[in-house]
């Protein structure tokens, strides 16, 4: 037993396993930012009356939503870096790190916009029609009537897209960001062999002291935020 | 109760003596529809509907289930849009979806039957909401209107509550106070109370007749006789889409000529 636990304290050591998580935690804020920005867009353009965006709209969700992260953040390193040469700072790891925010986000906001559009669903019919007959037109009912009330009853979905996002975090490796963790997890499986099991358990404790915060968080949030009817 | 709004207090006594047509000068039209129609798939719910509502005018809508009265209501502010025929509201056309049709919907006040209040919003937030963003009203102009419109549907001192701490009345009354404050021309009423316990329908019937007495021009789908003998000036009765009687109310109370009518009155006058 004595021997497992100062594997562990080696590992901590030899490695900077807490820059590495935080660097997914970085990652996940960002691409939570902009996901949700976008998805909110998606969302409104979903709900919209104008046909054709609510055709983009749907478009997007269905791309995005059933293509594998893993592709998306490969092309974001293979196509738009390397073959379009596209850079976004002049410093490399910092384009990967916005490359793979990005790749996060087009991917998270399809997620998002399903999560906001079933909190739409919560909200009465009735409520839309009353900011209509005082003469509010699409966007201003959106924004003060009908998101405010979405966004408390999508809650609970948009803590599950959050907590995706965090563990697909990891698949940011893809658009060749090295510091996170799973990077580092090869690593150091690769040097030290020896304490497999616990790397692995060190690896699988930290995501899960990372995600319950995240779970019990939102189901408090949306039990406090309900909008009593 | 609270009540501030009724000068009769009973809105659903028999008081042929005050009947407002006789001394109700009323105006130019404001509302007219002229061959409206109107599907649901295959269902013809508006037929050939050719309706003039005059300024000042209350006029009561009544008809059985499913007659159109609604679809009717939600038409002439266009949350529910028509096949062919027009609709003018003091002279204008309906407009397609836009600006010019939320500004022709501001000026068209609109109760529900649910009520739909805002449910994230307090009860001042409600009645404000529109005149800020929509009239441009300061946050002080506009909770002064709101104030006072509050304490004249008898409300006042819910301002500050959520919706759903109120009961059903004071909801309504709310509701009324919020499409008030967009200083409408024309206010549409769709069953106001009929999603209400019975002790509360009088306190909404009060500050709908107090508003009639106020010279509001009203159309109201209601099935309180009380409050069509009170306050309306005149009673359309439609069935399967179609309107197939008009005539003051105490003429269609006491003689209506149609057999529908006198079938239908005769049901709802046994409940
Ligand atoms: N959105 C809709 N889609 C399809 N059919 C509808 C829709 N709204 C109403 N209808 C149908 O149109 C007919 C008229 O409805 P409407 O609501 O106008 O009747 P109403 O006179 O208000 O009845 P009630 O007294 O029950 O409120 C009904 O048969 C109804 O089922
Ligand atoms: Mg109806």
């Amino acid at each position: 037993m004595d021997d497992f636990f100062s594997g562990f304290a080696e590992l901590f050591a030899q490695y900077d396993v807490l820059a590495a998580f935080w660097v997914n935690i970085q990652l996940t804020f960002w691409a939570a930012l902009l996901s949700l920005v976008l998805g909110t867009v998606l969302a409104l353009m979903r709900i919209s009356p104008i046909a054709s965006l609510q055709w983009a709209g749907t478009a997007y969700v269905t791309i995005f939503r059933n293509t594998p992260l893993t592709i998306i953040l490969t092309f974001m390193y293979l196509v738009v870096f390397s073959q379009l040469g596209i850079t976004l700072t002049d410093d490399l790891n910092s384009t990967f790190f916005w490359f793979a925010v990005i790749g996060l986000s087009v991917y998270h906001a399809a997620f998002v916009c399903e999560a906001i559009r079933s909190g739409v669903n919560t909200v009465p019919v009735g409520q839309a029609e009353a900011a209509r007959a005082i003469g509010l037109s699409f966007l201003p009912a959106a924004r003060l009537v009908i998101l405010p009330q979405a966004f408390r009853g999508a809650i609970a979905p948009l803590g599950n897209t959050l907590i995706a996002l965090l563990k697909n975090s990891t698949v940011a490796v893809a658009a060749s960001v090295a510091t996170e963790t799973s990077s580092l997890m090869r690593t150091m499986i690769e040097f030290r062999p020896d304490l497999m099991v616990a790397i692995f358990l060190l690896f699988a404790v930290g995501y899960v002291i990372l995600v319950i915060p995240i779970g019990l968080g939102t189901t408090w949030l949306s039990q406090r935020l309900a909008v009593k009817r | 109760m609270d009540q501030t709004t009724s000068t009769t207090g009973q809105p659903a006594a028999d008081s042929t003596a005050d009947a407002p047509s006789s001394d109700r000068a009323l105006g130019a039209p404001l509302v007219e529809l002229k061959r409206v129609n109107k599907h649901f798939g295959a269902l013809h719910v508006l037929q050939d509907i050719d309706l003039t509502v005059r300024k000042g005018e209350v006029l009561v809508v009544i008809g059985p289930s499913g007659s159109g009265k609604s679809t009717l209501c939600r038409a002439i502010n266009r949350l529910e849009t028509i096949d062919d025929g027009t609709i003018t509201v003091d002279g204008k056309e309906l407009p397609e979806e836009g600006k010019a049709l939320a500004q022709l919907r501001a000026e068209v006040g609109m109760v529900f039957q649910s009520f739909n209040l805002f449910a994230h919003k307090t009860v001042l937030d409600n009645v404000t909401l529109g005149p800020r963003k929509v009239r441009g009203l300061s946050k002080k102009a506009a909770e002064e209107q709101a104030r006072a419109l509050l304490d004249r549907v008898g409300v006042g001192n819910q301002a500050g509550k959520m919706p759903a701490q109120l009961s059903g009345g004071q909801q309504q009354r709310v509701a009324i106070a919020r499409a008030l404050a967009m200083q409408p021309k024309v206010m549409l009423f769709d069953e106001p109370t009929s999603a209400l316990d019975p002790e509360m329908i009088n306190e909404v019937l009060d500050a709908m007749v107090a508003l009639a007495r106020d010279g509001m021009t009203m159309i109201v789908v209601t099935h309180e006789m009380g409050f069509a003998r009170t306050a309306a000036d005149r009673v359309v009765f439609m069935a399967d889409g179609q309107i197939v009687e008009e005539a003051a109310p105490e003429e269609f109370f006491t003689a209506p000529k149609s057999e529908r009518a006198r079938d239908f009155l005769s049901k709802i006058l046994t409940h």
